[in-house]
């Protein structure tokens, strides 16, 4: 007995020892969080990317390494090489691609300049003007250049009534045509990258030049322009390897010789039903984007794509590794000499032709240049769009410029054509949908990127941002292959989960640029007042991002309202959107009917894009 | 000093930003090699100032004489003036050689000259193995000191220096301004400093220019600021102060005012100050001493010890006056001094000496 109440007292003790400990600590206190627990609201953005977009684009990319029976073949690739027509189309492309380039670098650098150069207010509002077309739908821009360019065009007609030529002269269907198009298009991709690496050059260094003596050419070529050239080698990048991928504005602007591999892409698919080789020639592109990219690493070296400071020394450092870009270096280093010996020689002759004096105020002529030339581009930017509004209200059966007459009868045209009110209501449909879905991913994730300290942080960012690196024609075509499996195809949920996949990275990007400037301590503040994490969430952090989140949602809403691409393989005829729609008629016939769709295009992105980019403003202010 | 030749010369400079002057008819003179600093707070027109005469701002009217030349509107590069700016603006993708080669190769110097010159002025600032560096692998000191070397490697007429300390922290501060000081006797150089740091202008400066709201307050070698200040700005930016509101009572050889409560206060005689003139009397702490019953002074308040604060090296007692006025009087601390403690009655004396009525300006602050 005496044992066992001796027991008994040493298991109450047991128990009184268990209970105090449980007493003494605070649910969930005894072990860490998991961190894999805790990054759970990225999962869903991971898992979804995964299914589909890499699973897809690996699935056609193997695929094209297959023959017609199953097997592994190169055969695909070698009808590739040994077709002239296919080597000569990536000739073209690669053609295109670089002078498109070229051009949107040398037009885009002025105006990248001024921008970098303006007081904040100025520059914003300039800003907004080159961004606009960058959100401007591709097919009302190019319907745009059909109005100014064509033979009844804007242009054509002030040319023959100025006498300048005789008869209307071709202006698109052409290779001009193409550039004029690409260039527009690429132009705000160019400057807004080049402005984000100018604005962190410290303006006082070129003050400091002036001071050291040098005049404004010298202290430009010597300092300015080589601490402005990582943003250069970025912007030039970025544009040559997203035009490798157009197919809108060759297909409408060009002519035969202005064929890319997108173009082909799409024929093989719509017109032959060949993955394999649709595969084959995707990879092609894609093998092309990551060339360039390499080339670009071995020579520049990758820090430059970031910008900043730091891409400079690693430029040097990376420029003593190789032949190439020590030869790059040593002629770019003469090259800027020489410019900035030219413009001292101006410099110096002007001052001779017209010599400043000491007691009357200096006139800035530079400045009024570079003012000029910005200007200039920034009208061809903004300005030809807007050409479409009048040409839909003209009383004549066909598209020119100016209009004849006045009437409302091409919008009447629009309101009474079942096809054309179902593929907009289906458009703006989709695009809400797209909208929310890609709100609720990628704000969950970006709150876990920014806030969070997680394994892979690199690989989970390089895959939420692959839908913009990707070329869209590769992940339409894979989308197709996949949602012709599962039945997707010509559905509206196969519509939202392609156009989420193209969205989401714009809604991470939006959604964590407003995180990164709100303050946690405000929620630390409201958790210690005995708030909970949810409770928090919903009181104190997301009334203050509201604007980052719509912001994210009218980003992704027009996406997915201007997409063509994805729209172009998995809708047909009765389950169009507006802009497949709208390529179908430009494809056949332009009529004025496509210029009173526009104009009504035009009006609601832009209200939707102002809108979104005022408040994305204030909410990286705020 | 007198005899030594004027370097530069500003005449009634002034500047508009829209409907807000930022430099209202600025003048004076500099004389070579003279150290002159510009102090004032922040919004007070001094780098306005700075950057008018060195041509990266055009005044809205007034000239600028550098060197006996007119100068107001010629761009930078004619000027032969230097600047040291505030982040030193160091160029980040040359190498420190090539930094301070920078301005020799604008003046088209011979190769073989240039490197001579560089060398030399690295040697100067004892930083000659950082040649071949990028500027971001230097320290704040060592860029600081390859700011200086840049822009003196050339022998500008003036030196300007735009805060140039503020990036550093206190302790590098000072030694950087006996650095700047010693480089300035031994370069003989002429420099134009800007700073909002009082204890940095009196450290360097043979002459201060005190500015306020665009315009020049006073003109003067420090120890003229901190003794015979001409306004309560002045008296309030510098230093410490007592500032007693008054009416003048009798003026001639000798200034008597009457301050709060009745209290009779004697100051130096000032000729612009008529009997009737409303004044605020201006005396240093460290000029105010507490005294015992029987003890006499020109002038003696009587009050309540309010507060003692002991700061290391020095007290600082509190003294109510009748009328709600304040003094501060600071004595260096002593150990075996009697102790005090708050709410003991306390008479505080000071000389006349010492006491400068100042006109009560509209709008300045107690």
């Amino acid at each position: 007995m005496g044992s066992r109440a001796h027991d008994s007292t040493a298991g109450e003790r047991g128990v009184l020892a268990v209970s105090v400990a449980s007493a003494s600590a605070l649910p969930g206190a005894a072990r860490p969080q998991s961190r894999w627990l805790a990054a759970w609201p990225l999962y869903p953005l991971i898992v979804f990317l995964v299914v589909f977009l890499i699973y897809p684009v690996v699935q056609l990319l193997w695929l094209s390494f297959t023959d017609p029976s199953g097997h592994l073949s190169l055969v695909n690739y070698t009808r590739i090489a040994t077709t002239p027509v296919y080597l000569q189309v990536l000739a073209i492309t690669f053609k295109i691609a670089g002078w498109t380039t070229v051009f949107t670098i040398l037009a885009g650098y002025p105006v990248a300049y001024l921008l970098a150069t303006l007081p904040e207010r100025r520059r914003d509002a300039l800003m907004l003007l080159v961004l606009m077309p960058f959100w401007t739908s591709f097919l009302v821009r190019t319907f745009a250049w059909m109005v100014l360019l064509g033979r009844n065009g804007a242009v054509n007609r002030l040319l023959v009534a100025l006498g300048i030529v005789d008869a209307p002269v071709s202006l698109i269907y052409n290779f001009s045509g193409v550039m004029i198009g690409m260039v527009q298009g690429m132009m705000p991709l160019a400057i807004l990258t080049m402005v984000a690496v100018m604005q962190n050059i410290d303006a006082t260094l070129a003050k400091a030049a002036h001071t050291l003596g040098a005049r404004g050419g010298q202290a430009f070529w010597r300092i300015y322009f080589p601490l402005s050239l990582p943003g250069v080698a970025a912007a030039g990048l970025l544009v040559f390897i997203t035009s490798l991928g157009f197919f809108i504005i060759p297909a409408l602007l060009g002519g035969a010789h202005e064929t890319m591999i997108s173009q082909v892409i799409i024929s093989v698919i719509q017109e032959l039903m060949n993955w394999r080789f649709a595969g084959a020639l995707s990879l092609v592109l894609l093998g092309s984007a990551a060339l360039v990219f390499y080339l670009y690493d071995r020579v520049l070296g990758m820090s430059t794509l970031s910008g900043g400071a730091a891409g400079s020394d690693r430029l040097a450092e990376r420029g003593r590794a190789n032949i190439l870009s020590t030869g790059g270096a040593w002629l770019g280093g003469r090259a800027i000499a020489l410019f900035g010996w030219l413009c001292d020689r101006a410099a110096l002759l002007w001052e001779l032709v017209v010599p400043g004096s000491p007691r009357r105020p200096q006139r800035r002529l530079a400045r009024g240049v570079l003012w000029v030339a910005g200007l200039l581009v920034i009208a061809f930017l903004v300005v030809p769009s807007f050409f479409v509004i009048p040409v839909s209200f003209t009383a004549d059966r066909f598209v020119e410029f100016p209009p004849k007459g006045f009437s409302l009868r091409w919008y009447a045209t629009y309101l009474g054509s079942p096809a054309w009110i179902d593929a907009t209501i289906r458009s703006i449909t989709v695009a809400f949908m797209t909208g929310i879905a890609a709100t609720l991913l990628g704000a969950a994730a970006a709150f876990v990127l920014v806030r969070q300290r997680i394994v892979g942080r690199m690989a989970v960012l390089t895959l939420v941002l692959m839908p913009l690196i990707l070329p869209r024609m590769i992940i339409a075509v894979a989308l197709f292959y996949l949602f012709a499996r599962l039945g997707l195809v010509g559905t509206q949920a196969g519509l939202v989960i392609g156009h989420t996949v193209l969205a989401v990275p714009y809604v991470v990007i939006t959604v964590m640029a407003v995180l990164k400037t709100y303050d946690e301590r405000y929620d630390q503040a409201a958790w210690s007042l005995g708030a909970t994490k949810w409770k928090a969430l919903w009181h104190i952090t997301l009334p203050q991002i509201r604007a980052g989140l719509i912001a994210g949602f009218l980003f992704a809403f027009v996406t997915s309202f201007d997409d063509l691409t994805v729209a172009l393989f998995i809708t047909a005829g009765a389950t169009a959107t507006l802009t497949r729609q709208m390529w179908n008629d430009l494809l056949l016939q332009v009529n004025p009917t496509l210029a009173a769709v526009s104009t009504v295009i035009l009006l609601l992105i832009t209200v939707f894009i102002v809108a979104a980019e005022l408040l994305r403003r204030r909410a990286v202010r705020h | 000093m007198a005899e030594s030749k004027i370097k530069l010369s500003v005449r009634k400079a002034t500047k508009h930003y829209g409907a807000v002057t930022a430099l209202a008819e600025a003048s004076f003179d500099m004389r070579e090699g003279e150290f002159l600093t510009l102090l004032g707070p922040s919004g007070s027109g001094k780098t306005t100032l700075l950057m008018i005469v060195s041509g990266l701002t055009q005044p809205d009217g007034g000239e600028v004489w550098i060197d006996g030349r007119l100068a107001t509107y010629a761009p930078p590069h004619k000027r032969d003036i230097g600047i040291v700016f505030q982040n030193y603006a160091l160029f980040p993708h040359l190498t420190v050689y090539e930094n301070i080669a920078f301005p020799l190769r604008m003046r088209q110097m011979a190769e073989r000259k240039i490197a001579e010159e560089v060398m030399r002025a690295l040697d100067t600032v004892q930083l000659a193995h950082t040649a071949k560096r990028m500027p971001r692998e230097l320290s704040g000191g060592q860029q600081q000191r390859i700011a200086l070397a840049r822009c003196t490697v050339y022998r500008p007429s003036i030196v300007l220096m735009d805060e140039p300390l503020g990036a550093l922290d206190r302790k590098l501060r000072d030694q950087m301004q006996l650095e700047i000081k010693h480089l300035h006797q031994h370069l003989g150089i002429t420099v134009l400093y800007v700073t909002h740091d009082q204890d940095e202008a009196m450290t360097m400066s043979d002459r201060i220019c005190l500015m306020n709201n665009g315009r020049i307050e006073q003109l003067g070698a420090p120890q003229e600021l901190y003794f015979r200040p001409r306004s309560v700005f002045v008296a309030d930016f510098l230093g410490e102060s007592n500032l007693l509101p008054g009416t003048v009572i009798e003026s001639g050889a000798s200034l008597v005012v009457e301050g709060p409560g009745g209290l009779k206060v004697r100051a130096m005689p000032s000729p612009d100050l008529g009997v009737g003139a409303r004044v605020r009397l201006m005396a240093r702490p460290e000029s105010l001493r507490l005294i015992g019953p029987g003890e006499e002074a020109d002038n003696v308040a009587e009050g309540t010890l309010a507060e003692i604060v002991f700061v290391g090296g020095v007290r600082r007692y509190y003294v109510a006056l009748a009328g709600e006025a304040m003094l501060t009087v600071k004595e260096l601390t002593d150990a075996g001094a009697a102790a005090r403690s708050p709410g003991e009655p306390v008479r505080v004396g000071w000389e006349a000496g010492r006491t400068i009525a100042l006109p009560e300006s509209a709008g300045s602050s107690p």
